[in-house]
């Protein structure tokens, strides 16, 4: 159990998917001008990400490996997960209206994002269980959500602040994109 | 062996997320407003946003919903309009067709250059140093910004001024957004006579730097019948809804810069 809790954690702080391995940097960027509309995208990236991993490590562990075909994993995982959330998109629309349009756009945006293919492949190089990889997803879509809404907590403030005019709009965003990056730094070395 | 292998699970997987698919999207169909696709077919599908919306799709939701208007669609005009008001079920009123007019007669004839410019050749660059380098700090400095923006060619450049092509123009506002002199309007394609200059300054001033500019004389807001004519900070504007077409502004003008249609 505490290993659970281990890398749950370490998903959000030492192994964040966007502030220390860089990825999911487009929606990081793109979505975060807002609270609202960053919270929203960081529930639809951890709901994705927990079924695709649910879906992708049987499909890895009891299909491709034991015929050794591992090196299917990227090509396979894309059509599966994309395949997938258009089902899970379908179903929504028609169980859950209102879940379907607070999601709304970021369903489908989401598919194709690195992030998600990222963490289902990661999974498989750490060696963990499925329910350690499902732990392990649930932590990264939080990591997500943490930095996403920091991020543009920051942004809001940047807002309202006088930035030279060459710096404004996305080279002051990068700048401190990389800062928050910077601070999150900090963590390692406190779990994992 | 060792390809097809792989081979057959690909396509199994895929075949089963496509069949899969299908069979949901079947189960789950919900039934959509299908005004909303026989509108957008009639929307022309330019994207432009001149209706207000981020996009011709954007529009037809609305227009679904009973939100906003129809007639809002300048690039489709009267025929998109109608076309609009047919499977909606409303009565529409037909709209005059706009286009953007250039407002300035300012060709190389007229006015003179007051330096000889170098510098980026776009028309937001050269006015940034002293509001541009021809005579006349309001006219059009013809380096064809207007032109870069425009999605159906309706732009050209001639005698160092842009001229707009009504015909091909479909009042989509972009050149009036990039114009840095903000001398390009929108204009109805019926207008009978303009006043094609843009100058706000006084009389002397204008006579050094172009010789069809509109001085402020009152000459035309006098001789004008139908009050259609006001001068407005030393210039000539005509309100095209009072106008009647009746050419004498265009005769009185001591410059020359009211043209008829």
């Amino acid at each position: 159990m505490s290993s659970l809790i281990t890398i749950f954690l370490a998903g959000i702080m030492t192994e964040n998917m966007v502030l220390s391995k860089f990825l999911g940097i487009c929606s990081f960027l793109g979505v975060s001008q807002k609270v609202k509309t960053a919270l929203s995208m960081s529930i639809a990236v951890i709901f994705v990400m927990f079924m695709s991993t649910a879906v992708t490590y049987p499909i890895y562990a009891y299909l491709l490996l034991p015929k050794d075909l591992d090196y299917l994993q990227t090509l396979v995982f894309i059509l599966v997960i994309a395949a997938l959330v258009q089902l899970i998109e379908i179903a929504l629309k028609k169980l859950s209206q209102p879940i379907y349009s607070a999601l709304g756009i970021y369903l489908p945006l989401i598919t194709t994002n690195c992030i998600i293919l990222g963490i289902t492949l990661l999974n498989f190089t750490k060696d963990l269980s499925y329910v350690e990889s499902l732990v392990n997803s649930l932590g990264a879509g939080a990591g997500y959500l943490v930095a996403m809404v920091i991020f543009a907590g920051v942004r809001g403030r940047i807002e309202s602040c006088d930035i030279p005019e060459r710096l404004q709009g996305l080279p002051i965003t990068l700048i401190s994109a990389s800062i928050v990056s910077l601070s999150f730094l900090g963590f390692s070395g406190i779990v994992g | 062996m060792d390809l097809i292998l792989p081979v057959i699970i690909v396509g199994i997987i895929g075949l089963i997320c496509g069949i899969g698919l299908s069979i949901v999207s079947e189960l789950m169909a919900v039934p959509t407003d299908e005004r909303v696709a026989k509108l957008r077919e009639v929307l022309p599908g330019a994207n432009c946003g001149a209706c207000g919306y981020s996009g011709c799709d954007a529009y037809a939701e609305a227009l679904s919903k009973g939100d906003c208007k129809t007639g809002l669609c300048a690039p489709g005009g009267d025929k998109t309009n109608k076309a609009l008001g047919e499977i909606l079920g409303v009565q529409v009123n037909s709209v005059v067709k706009q286009s953007a007019v250039v407002i300035c007669a300012g060709t190389c004839e007229h006015t003179t250059d007051k330096m000889d410019y170098r510098g980026i050749s776009t028309c937001s660059a050269a006015n940034m140093m002293y509001n541009g380098f021809s005579a006349c700090d309001y006219g059009c400095l013809g380096l064809g910004d207007c032109q870069k923006v425009c999605q159906f060619s309706a732009i050209s450049i001639k005698d160092n001024i842009a001229g707009i092509n009504p015909i091909l123009c479909t009042a989509c506002g972009a050149c009036l957004k990039a114009c840095p002199k903000e001398i390009i309007k929108l204009v109805p394609d019926n207008w009978d006579a303009l006043v094609m200059c843009s100058n706000h300054d006084k009389g002397a001033v204008i006579r050094k730097a172009c010789d069809i500019g509109c001085i402020g004389c009152y000459k035309c807001e006098k001789v004008c019948e139908f009050d259609a004519i006001k001068v407005d900070n030393n210039l000539a504007v005509i309100d095209q809804e009072k106008c009647t077409g009746c050419g004498k502004c265009v005769l009185n003008c001591p410059v020359h810069c009211i043209i008829s249609a």
